[in-house]
């Protein structure tokens, strides 16, 4: 009970510290915050309506961030299972941040939900014993597999940081195999997700049984996008240290899930629109436009440039082994995975409706500060957690030691 | 005073039924809302119980029926696992605050699915002359929200209009690829025939039109209806005598059902819906056509209100040419019984294994 009270100060002490940069970073982040809290305050007094959906694209821009984050959160198995099954060296030593990626992207994904719902305050009526808990339904199954994900994440990550503060060794009899659990976990969110869209033949667009493996593909390259673009930060800013030996792993994964993902989409283009029957309107609406309505095109090309562009970068030594401009790549993939999940699959599922309707979906201002709040709201916490695991990583923070400002 | 105001909400009510407010659709000497009542009042256990509720509302909460039953909307379980007494409490929960909020006796029947009936649906579409008359009778009936902003107006039947396709002699040899000399489609990339694809925002000066036909469509009620399966809270499902309904307090405006259902037969309230006090149908039904509330769902249920005691919906009352039939299907001497056996019937989308009950037909 000592040790868990002087972890708790601790950790909140070491994270309260910080320089100008952090605390600017940190303010930017609240302010986006801010302006959220006050957009769901609309979204809850006006309704819907403040934002760009309507009853023929019922699922816009919040349905998007939340199967693309679903993707991130199962993207930091790409850590723990060379740390954990393969024993690499270098991911080992930062398995743990990949954990605190995945459960601040969970709870993105939960916050996302909220945002999404007509009905907020009736969120009870899913959880048992008040309400009812309905197995036939896929939103049901995503709830109950991303808390499972989170709660996973959570005793993972932390059991390892209060080991690592108190100095005791792991317990390896149920961590390892709680461990493994976990990465089972991760490709089950995105399957659940899948199937989310999938099983709805009402929505030809997505009614194919490529999505699960695409959706893993996707998130494979995606979530280790990120978390480079996070390692490199931390080697930047603090003096934790993260191996060459892991950012070179982690390329490898972006660039050939990214191949995949490529490959992937090209054969749905190319099954789609060889034949080009009528439940190919909705990838002809993205690629070309239907009836004269384009509004996805642009979205639609941009992704597909952005995410060949990165994995041609990948392929050049210049960008794959400079840290300096493993950004640019990291970045382009990052973009055009989050454009392919949110305004190539979310929307166009929506264009023509099933009766024929094609109805453009124009995201409001609501919604684009709905969405980046959340995001600084993700990362607020991420930093939080990620500076608190890198202290105790690097022994700032210790059972029976005063805690020491992190640099 | 609390203790007697519920008792005394009976007479009331009948009184409504004189209310001059009333619109032509509603029905005054609805006798389910008489079995109703007598079920209401069965056992003086669930009179007192109601009457504390009632107490209690006004106890927690001021004069004002909306927020004091909002309160309690809360908190309520979904309708199917409410016992009797918690229906009835619901029930005159609902009247009350209706009642003051549209400044008119405004009632909400509750009655269930009568056995041995299953309610089905037919539609001659060569009758139907795309007037959409029953689109707004279905507005008016079931009390849809009539706002202007866009995403406020809400409509659940679509008359979709289609365009008889053109074959002209001027493209009998178009095709791709042109100039090779070798023809491979003929018209292939023209639209030839009918066109599939609808539309329901016309606005001609007379229907019907000489080069269009129309394709009313609406909830199919389902047999297997894939807006069920997905509900994560069971607030949608099928009720015992056919019609998919929703029980709006206990949506969570998730709209997966939406996604869902191939027939587009849903909408979302994005807001409160706007619904001008005189002309709200008061003759309600709880899981029917009462007035719905902001980031629900809402959609067709074959007008319960009126078909649970006899009546025609209203779509089939107003539609002037006959196209629209009803009945039992366990009836084999129906009307919509008839049909199936006599005419030529088809389903929308049968290869989606939805098995509708609304049935299209053709003389």
């Amino acid at each position: 009970m000592q040790q868990l009270i002087s972890f708790t100060t601790d950790y909140t002490r070491y994270i309260l510290k910080g320089g100008t940069k952090f605390y600017a970073w940190m303010g930017v982040l609240s302010a986006f915050i801010l302006a959220m809290l006050y957009v769901f305050y609309l979204q809850n007094t006006d309704g819907l309506i403040v934002t760009g959906m309507t009853s023929q694209i019922s699922d816009g821009l919040y349905l998007a961030n939340l199967v693309f984050l679903v993707g991130v959160a199962a993207g930091a198995v790409t850590i723990v299972f060379p740390a954990y099954v393969y024993h690499h060296e270098g991911m080992h030593k930062v398995a743990v941040l990949g954990e605190m990626l995945a459960i601040s992207a969970v709870i993105m994904v939960m916050v996302f939900v909220f945002a999404h719902m007509g009905r907020p305050d009736r969120l009870w009526h899913m959880i048992p014993p008040w309400g009812i808990y309905s197995f036939s339904s896929m939103l049901g199954w995503d709830v109950m597999v991303l808390n499972g994900y989170l709660i996973l994440n959570f005793i993972c990550g932390f059991y390892y940081l209060w080991c690592k503060y108190t100095g005791n060794p792991i317990n390896r009899k149920w961590f390892i195999p709680l461990v493994y659990v976990a990465i089972a976990w991760a490709l089950s969110i995105h399957t659940v997700t899948a199937f989310l869209m999938a099983n709805n033949p009402a929505r030809p667009m997505w009614f194919h049984s490529m999505m699960p493996i695409r959706f893993i593909a996707t998130a494979f390259a995606a979530g280790p996008a990120l978390i480079i673009l996070i390692f490199l930060v931390i080697r930047k800013n603090t003096r934790f240290w993260v191996d060459d030996s892991a950012i070179k792993l982690l390329t490898t994964i972006v660039q050939f899930c990214l191949g995949i993902a490529i490959f992937l989409t090209l054969s749905e283009v190319v099954v789609e629109l060889y034949a080009r029957t009528e439940h190919a309107n909705g990838l002809y609406y993205l690629m070309f436009g239907l009836h004269g309505l384009t509004g996805l095109v642009p979205w639609f090309w941009s992704s597909v440039v952005l995410m060949i562009c990165a994995f041609v970068m990948f392929f050049m030594p210049s960008f794959r082994n400079d840290f300096n401009k493993l950004q640019i790549p990291c970045v382009m993939a990052f973009a055009g995975i989050w454009i392919e999940k949110g305004m190539g699959l979310i929307v166009p599922g929506y264009i023509p409706s099933p009766i024929g309707e094609v109805t453009e979906y124009h995201p409001s201002f609501v919604e684009w500060l709905m969405v980046l709040g959340i995001w600084a709201f993700g990362f607020f916490i991420l930093t939080i957690l990620l500076k608190g695991a890198i202290g105790i990583m690097l022994g700032d923070i210790k059972y029976g030691s005063q805690a020491v400002a992190a640099k | 005073m609390a203790l007697n105001e519920k008792p005394a909400a009976d007479p009331d009510r009948e009184r409504s039924s004189e209310c001059a407010a009333q619109p032509a659709s509603a029905d005054p000497s609805a006798p389910g809302l008489t079995t109703s009542r007598r079920d209401f009042l069965k056992g003086g256990g669930m009179l007192s119980v109601s009457a504390l509720m009632g107490s209690a509302a006004l106890m927690t909460m001021s004069d004002d029926a909306k927020a004091s039953t909002e309160w309690a909307e809360h908190f309520q379980k979904n309708y199917r696992l409410m016992t009797d007494e918690e229906k009835a409490e619901a029930r005159t929960r609902l009247e009350r605050r209706y009642s003051s909020e549209y400044g008119k006796k405004v009632s909400v029947d509750t009655t269930g699915p009568q056995p041995g009936v299953l309610m089905g649906y037919a539609l001659n579409v060569r009758k139907c002359i795309g007037c959409r008359r029953c689109v707004h009778a279905c507005v008016e009936e079931n009390n849809q929200s009539r706002g202007t902003r866009p995403g406020e107006k809400i409509e659940w039947i679509q008359v979709l209009r289609m365009e008889r396709g053109e074959f002209s002699k001027d493209k009998m040899n178009h095709g791709y690829p042109e100039g090779l000399g070798i023809q491979v489609g003929g018209n292939a990339y023209t639209p030839a025939g009918q066109v599939l694809e609808g539309q329901y925002h016309y606005n001609p000066e007379a229907v019907p039109e000489k080069d269009a036909t129309y394709m009313p469509i609406a909830c199919m009620q389902c047999e297997k209806p894939p807006c069920v399966k997905v509900c994560p809270v069971r607030t949608t499902y099928r009720e015992a005598d056919g019609p998919v309904v929703i029980d709006y307090n206990w949506c969570i405006g998730c709209k997966m059902c939406m996604n869902a259902c191939p027939y587009w037969a849903r909408r979302f309230n994005l807001t409160t819906p706007v619904l001008p006090k005189q002309e709200m149908n008061p003759v309600t039904h709880y899981l029917g056509n009462r007035p719905r509330m902001r980031g629900v769902v809402e959609k067709c249920h074959w007008c319960l209100q009126r078909t649970r005691h006899d009546r025609y919906p209203a779509c089939v009352e107003v539609c002037p040419v006959g196209a629209r039939k009803f009945g039992n299907l366990l009836d084999p001497e129906s009307e919509v019984s008839l049909i199936l056996a006599r005419k030529n019937v088809f389903r929308l989308k049968a290869e989606l294994n939805t098995f509708p009950k609304f049935f299209y037909f053709y003389d």
